[in-house]
């Protein structure tokens, strides 16, 4: 009986060991004297050492501070940008009739599941035919398909949310003399913080940890991200570079965990329910 | 939306009637056009980002674009870029293999998990929810470079792996080297990211009703025989949607075995995701023709699987609420 009683606890905790192994183990190395990064799996260096970090900070030409700074841009400017336009578009889907209506959400739902790879070619042609990519500020392929609500999954997320919120509220605003847009404004948008909150903070963590637009965009070392210039540290692979590559790695999960930490439970609860309730 | 136009009209006759015959049209053509306004980043993302590029790409399939000339040089070829893929292109061939493998392998051991791991945590105890927490952290880190770095390195010959291994006087190899054991390596990654299905499985065991596994107490039944009969029949809605999402999902692999070759697919092809062939014939060799030819069969092939998958799901998916 107690055996029994004692299994589900023990698998749990030999699973989580397993399951978090790989990250402590890579906090621990980074901090490792370059001899034992590799080898000691041990989750604890013989000796701490912070040397990685500094070695892979100035690893580049370009200070790995300034990936950091253009990751973050590219997120911020994504979270604005997938907030607003998504909103827009699910108001219009949950809350408003107009002609074509059901035509275009089953077209907003066929490009939910339309994989991003299939158009990847001709935006980039169409954006390197309009001179957006390379250049200055080679963001904009980044951002301005967000700006346009592309992000079909947060339209969805929000449409959902919406169809929660008690359509008696759009009626008496309405009977009180609101117009739609009054509506939006005065009932929607305050409503909707919750929708807009997941929205952000997964467009977020998806944007920073999002690699093959930023790979295919970007080709100014200045103008890099924290993933595309991680892989860098792979080009210029001895034995040498895994421990400021391990150090610059762990920098660049830091902020998608202290998201995990501050919002773990809106995080796991959100998946859920913009998941299922389709 | 019925009740939204029904409602005023008890009230009409006191503003008047021709305030009703003007009244509610008004509302209506005002909303038409409210929806259309609040709509239209959207349709212009539709028209901008998603179908002139989707009909351009099909264009460009036809040709040789290589980005590098200007369009003039530009010339129709017909079929060749499907020819040369199907029958020339060796490397094609490589790139489906390994995608298949890839998702047809890593996605049902990562359903598994996640189920297994749901079923243990779908039961109220103290540390339950940290339990949740801790399982889904990998899905939120697990696609980007950073943590395909770790992998490899600890796959790597001297890595970790290895190490853990040489305990049990198992002699380790090159893992991520090695072309028998490289993919194998990154559906692990994979499969380790099991917390984000977990999650959703663990939504749709709360839907259960008690009274079901109740009931199959009071008839004798075991643990397993209330699995087989009771949870996965009822979880089967839930298992079908994962199952989509997460052969979507495989089939689009990029990242890892980006990081793990160093971009080129290797070693010998073995971790050439469809993917990364595609990037590697649009960007390292500005074969954009190609590519585009590539994007669209990528497309085919991922609506036909889906559909395979949704008309098998016939078969095994239940709904409760009798709508089949």
């Amino acid at each position: 009986m107690t055996l029994r009683r004692l299994a589900r606890p023990i698998t749990l905790v030999l699973l989580t060991a397993v399951v978090l192994y790989p990250l402590v183990w890579m906090f621990g190395s980074s901090f490792k004297a370059q001899s034992e990064v590799l080898n000691n799996m041990s989750i604890f260096p013989d000796e701490w050492t912070p040397a990685n970090y500094t070695a892979g900070w100035t690893n580049f030409d370009v200070s790995f501070g300034r990936f950091f700074v253009n990751s973050a841009l590219v997120a911020g400017l994504t979270v604005v940008a997938n907030c607003v336009s998504c909103l827009l578009a699910a108001y219009a889907f949950a809350r408003l009739k107009f002609r074509l209506r059901g035509f275009w959400f089953a077209i907003m739902i066929g490009t939910l599941l339309l994989p991003g790879h299939v158009l990847i070619v001709p935006q980039f042609v169409m954006f390197k035919t309009f001179g957006w990519v390379g250049g200055d500020w080679p963001y904009a392929p980044l951002i301005v398909p967000q700006l346009l609500a592309t992000e079909a999954f947060f339209v969805f997320l929000m449409v959902q949310f919406m169809r929660g919120v008690p359509r008696e509220l759009d009626e008496a605003a309405t009977i009180d003399g609101c117009t739609p847009y009054g509506v939006f404004r005065h009932v929607i948008l305050p409503l909707s913080r919750p929708a807009l909150v997941s929205t952000a903070i997964f467009s977020f963590i998806w944007t920073w940890n999002d690699f093959f637009r930023q790979l295919v965009y970007l080709s100014d070392l200045e103008k890099y991200t924290a993933p595309v210039a991680l892989t860098l540290f792979i080009d210029s692979s001895g034995q040498s570079s895994w421990g400021p590559m391990f150090a610059m790695s762990v920098l660049s999960l830091a902020p998608v965990f202290l998201f995990f930490v501050a919002f773990q439970r809106m995080l796991v609860e959100g998946i859920n329910t913009s998941g299922l309730k389709g | 939306m019925a009740t939204t136009t029904a409602r005023p009209s008890p009230t009409a006759p006191t503003t008047g009637p021709a305030a009703t015959r003007r009244g509610r049209p008004a509302r209506h053509k005002a909303e038409g056009t409210a929806g259309y306004v609040f709509l239209s980043p959207w349709l212009l993302g539709l028209l901008t980002i998603t179908a002139v590029p989707m009909l351009m790409s099909l264009y460009l399939s036809f040709t040789n674009y290589d980005v590098l000339s200007d369009w003039e040089s530009m010339e129709w070829v017909g079929l060749d870029n499907y020819r040369t893929m199907f029958t020339e292109d060796p490397s094609f061939w490589h790139a489906v293999q390994t995608t298949l493998t890839f998702a047809l392998v890593a996605t049902p051991l990562k359903l598994a998990a996640a189920l297994g791991v749901a079923v243990l945590l779908n039961r109220s105890f103290t540390g339950a929810g940290l339990f949740r927490g801790l399982f889904y952290l990998p899905s939120l880190l697990g696609g980007s470079v950073a943590l395909a770095i770790v992998w490899v390195s600890m796959f790597n010959r001297d890595g970790a792996v290895n190490s853990f291994l040489g305990w049990f006087g198992i002699e380790g190899k090159a893992w991520v080297n090695d072309p028998d054991y490289a993919l194998g390596t990154l559906i692990l990654l994979a499969v380790w990211q099991f917390g984000a299905p977990m999650v959703i499985f663990l939504a749709g065991l709360k839907q259960v009703p008690v009274e079901l596994y109740e009931a199959a107490e009071v008839d004798g039944a075991g643990p397993v025989r209330k699995f087989l009969s009771i949870t996965l029949p009822m979880l089967s809605p839930v298992i079908f949607f994962n199952l989509v999402l997460e052969t979507i999902n495989g089939f689009q692999g990029f990242t890892s075995a980006f990081v793990l070759s160093n971009g080129t697919g290797g070693p010998v092809d073995s971790t050439l995701m469809y993917t990364l062939h595609l990037y590697i014939k649009g960007w390292n060799e500005y074969q954009m023709g190609y590519a585009s030819a590539m994007a669209w069969v990528f497309l085919l092939a991922i609506g036909l699987v889906t559909a395979v998958v949704f008309r098998t799901g016939r078969f095994w998916v239940h709904y409760s609420d009798g709508e089949d």
